[in-house]
Order: C-alpha cells, then structure tokens, then sequence
C-alpha cells in the first residue's frame, strides 16, 4: 500500500495499544499488591502467588483446562485432518452438504451450542440412562472437540488444495500404495496446515468459558468456570496473579517460535 | 483416490451426533411444554421479554459501530506499515487474545468500579467521579474491548493482500489519494470488512459473561436471559430452547444479509 508520511496513524496506533494493554498492565501490577484492593497501592508483594501455589481449587481446575484442552486439541487434530482429506476426494456436492455443517459449530454463538449440548447429554443421560453422559469430564472433551474440529478442517483444507495432485499420482505410478502416497507425498506437506489447527485448537480450549459452563460436571470445572463463578461475589487477587503467570508464559512461548522461526529463514538464506 | 474419502465417515458421524442431533432437541423443546406435547406458547410468551431483545440489540449494534469506527483506522494504519512493524503489530494484536477474556473483562471491572482505579485517578484530578459499573455503558466497554480484535484482524487481512499494483495504477491514471481510498482500497476491502462486522455482532448479541460481570444484573441481555432459564433460578428448558432458537434464526438471518452484501459488493468492484 501507499506511504505517505502522517502523524495520524501511528497515533492512533499507539492509541488503540494503550487501550488494548492498559487494563492488562494494570492487572499484572496489582497482583503484586500486598493488600485484597484492586485500586490502592499498598507495597510490594509476592503473597498471592504463594497463595495461589496452596489453592487447591484453583490447581485442580487448571489440570482439568489443560487435560481437557490437550486431549481436545489432539484428537480434534486427528479427527480433523482425517476429515479434511475425506472431504477433499468427495464429490463437489456431498463436499458441499459437509462443509456446510461443518461451519455449523462455527457460525453459531458459544451460548447455543454450550445448551444444545447441555440438552442433549441431559436427555441421553436421563431419559437413555446412558450415565457416561453425565455432564463431567467426558462431556467435556466432547464438547471441546466439537468446536475444535472446524477450525483444524479450515486450516488443512487450504494446504490440501496447494498441492500438486501430480505428485501424488507420480508416487503412485513408481509403485506406492495410497497409505504410502499418504504419508510421503500429502502429510508432510499439509503438516503446517495440521500444526496451525492443533495451536488454534488448543488456544480456543484455554479460552473457552461458555460451552464449558454449560457442559461440565461440578467436579471438572476449567479455570473459565471457576473464576466466572468467582466474579459474581469478589475476585480474590489470586487470580491477578494467576493470569500474569498465564500472559508470561505465552508471551515466551511466543518469542520462543518467533525466534526459531526468524532463524530458520536466516538458515535458509544462507543455504 | 476414490477410497480416501472413507477418512471422513468418523468426523460426518460426529457431526450428525454432537451438531445436529442436539440442534433437533432444541428443536424439540422449543416446540413442547414441559409435560412433552406441541405447544407454541414458548414463542407467545417472548413478547415479555420484547425489552431484553432490545436492549441485546442496540448494545451490539453499538458496540459494531464502535469497533468498525476503531478497527477500520487502526487495520488500514497496521497495513500501511513495513513488513516488520506488520509482524510486531499483528503479535501485539494477537497477544491479548491469548489471556482468558474472563480475565480481560475482570481487568476492566477493576477500573471502571465506583471505587476502582478511574475514579481514583479522576478524584487526583480533583473530577467528580464517574458511575460506570453496572451500567450498559460498562458493558459496551466491555464488548468493545473484548471484540476489536475480530475487527481489525479481517480488515487488515483484506487490506494486506490488496493487489498494490491497482493502487498504483488508480495514481497513474490521475486519481488522488482520496479517490484512491475510496474507489479502490475501501470497496476492496469490504469483505473484510463485513466477516469483521459479523464476527463482533454474533459474539455481543449472544454473551452473558460480560454483562454479567460489568453489568451486574442491571440490564439483562438476551445471552443472561438464555443462561437463566437453565443454570439460573426459573428453570424453564422448553423457553431457553425456543429463546435459543429465535437467536439462531436472527443469526442466520444476519448472516445472510451480510453475505448477500458481500457478493454483490465484489461484482460492482469487477463490473466497474
């Protein structure tokens, strides 16, 4: 795009940052308050830390986010490459009718599809007597795959249609059999497709709260759950600092795959 | 290849179970009274609530405006960078997305409270104080700040890809740098900006998370009102199922018009 020089837009740049970063930054620092006040400065403190550490509450539910959001992560991944390779070799119409359901989950509010599920383990567990639906961990990661899945589809699919399909029939004519085609030809190429869907799934999990409230049992709570059922009385600042341990980690992880990555292409360059 | 496509048969019976069947049951309750017979008196008895979809509506409708008024700017500044500012723009963009919304809706209470950091840093300026909390105001703050990212990430998506060489070409056949912006880089850029407006307006309309927590029960969204007939004190599944539908086909709806707008924008853009 065009550059012309003008003060306006890295202002508001800078701007909309502020806005952006503020309530976080200000979060991060009264978690090292040494007092319950979210609003007045009283010294400095590692207290709630400790007391997070001690919170078994909170610990356990963070076990269960990330057991849940691993386990959904993975198996959304699988269940979603294995899809999108199917749907890739339908017919353009039944592809059509899949896609279209496929985008469902996608299209439709958290809250819908956390009380859609909600009912129907209801009426499976109640009216079926189907008691592996009732609402606990397992609810839960079908839950969670559910509104994984689509995302890990729209991501490969791309990566699916880049390919060249002369490829794949040259590994055939020397002799390859499909799974082998497969797994020497197509995967590897639509790898990083399959790896954005497992971050992206991953992420959307760690993020969820809604379709999690409605569809976990009262002893797998995730994190989400916990601290909404927290905001309706008073948040503890152990929170604060729970979710400044949260953004650091993230921040590194994310310096740490930028870096790699700013390596790799400089090793590529040189090569 | 013909065989490959069997790879599909688990995710087709996953959708059929997990999406489609309990949009059915929804159906199903939307359409019957406790007792399980027809009735349609779930759908009667919304009239009541006419002021709570009313509400839902404008704090959406606001809080797109005001996200597109922010993102529109805030994407065509981030386009306009180099490729390494674009990169560290687009991390910074990203990064708060990373750290729960609860927590970021939280971060936003703690501020806007009566004695919360504002009115704290207002009373130093010796202001009177503002009452924020509790207020549709505290929540369309909320929304805001929540969903701007989905703003800005599709526009600057669709301003990024933009073909430079249609700019160029507009500057050569004579136009300036205003009917630059207007005949090439906004119409181009409308799909963009439309999943942006769609991507803001579905999450505001349906939340009860951040109404719960800025609103404090002051003024009750369509998300709270679905939420209450299940986990809240007036257990009624047959409403919250029929509630649940009406926002579905509002949804859709919306969608759909948008959609519509979309593509007849992109024609005009190659017709002309």
């Amino acid at each position: 795009m065009k550059k012309k020089k003008s003060v306006f837009f890295p202002v508001f740049m800078v701007l909309v940052f502020i806005f952006m970063y503020a309530p976080i930054v200000l979060l991060m620092i009264f978690s090292f308050n040494n007092s319950k006040s979210r609003s007045v400065w009283h010294g400095f403190s590692m207290k709630w830390y400790l007391k997070l550490l001690k919170d078994e509450n909170i610990i356990h539910s963070l076990q269960v986010t990330l057991a849940v959001s691993l386990l959904a992560a993975l198996l959304a991944t699988i269940l979603g490459t294995l899809a999108a390779i199917g749907i890739f070799n339908m017919k353009r119409r039944p592809r059509r009718l899949v896609m279209t359901a496929n985008n469902i989950p996608m299209m439709n509010p958290d809250i819908i599809l956390g009380v859609s599920l909600m009912l129907m383990f209801i009426f499976m567990a109640q009216t079926l007597h189907l008691h592996m639906f009732r609402l606990g961990f397992l609810t839960l990661l079908i839950a969670h795959i559910t509104f994984d899945t689509p995302y890990v589809i729209l991501s490969v699919m791309p990566r699916l249609r880049q390919i060249d399909i002369k490829q794949y029939e040259a590994a055939r004519d020397l002799g390859a059999t499909i799974f082998q085609a497969y797994r020497y030809v197509i995967i590897p190429q639509i790898l990083p497709g399959v790896i954005t869907g497992a971050i992206l799934s991953f992420t959307l999990s760690i993020d969820d709260v809604v379709v999690s409230y409605f569809t976990s049992g009262p002893t797998t709570e995730t994190l989400g759950v916990i601290i909404f059922g927290m905001t309706r009385r008073r948040v503890s600042p152990e929170i604060n600092a729970l979710c400044t341990i949260m953004f650091v980690v993230v921040l590194l992880l994310l310096l740490v795959i930028n870096f790699r990555e700013l390596k790799n292409a400089k090793e590529s360059e040189r090569s | 290849m013909n065989r490959v496509k069997l790879t599909a048969q688990p995710y087709i019976f996953w959708l059929i179970l997990f999406t489609a069947i309990p949009m059915l049951i929804v159906f199903y309750y939307a359409f019957t009274n406790e007792m399980g017979t027809f009735t349609l008196s779930n759908f009667r008895d919304m009239t009541d609530y006419s002021i709570v979809f009313f509400n839902s509506f404008r704090l959406a409708i606001i809080s797109t405006a005001v996200c597109l008024i922010l993102g529109y700017p805030m994407a065509y500044a981030m386009a306009r960078l180099e490729k390494r500012g674009r990169t560290i723009a687009m991390i910074l963009i990203m990064l708060p997305m990373w750290m729960n919304f609860l927590l970021r809706t939280y971060a936003w209470l703690t501020i806007l409270e009566n004695n919360g950091l504002l009115n704290h840093f207002l009373g130093l300026l010796h202001l009177p104080p503002l009452h924020i909390i509790n207020t549709p105001v505290a929540v369309g703050i909320g929304m805001i700040y929540n969903y701007l990212p989905f703003m800005i990430l599709p526009i600057y998506n669709s301003l990024e890809n933009l073909d430079v060489s249609l700019v160029e070409a507009a500057e050569d056949l004579g136009c300036n740098s205003h009917q630059v912006f207007s005949k090439v880089i906004l119409p181009l850029s409308i799909p963009g900006t439309i999943s942006g407006v769609v991507m803001v307006f579905v999450p505001a309309v349906s939340t009860f998370v951040i109404s719960r927590i800025l609103g404090g029960g002051s003024s009750i969204l369509l998300g709270d009102l679905i939420e209450m007939q299940f986990l809240g004190g007036t257990y009624d599944a047959n409403m919250g199922a029929a509630l649940s539908l009406v926002m579905m086909v509002i949804i859709t709806v919306f969608t759909l018009i948008t959609d519509r707008i979309d593509s007849s924008e992109e024609e005009s853009v190659l017709m002309s």
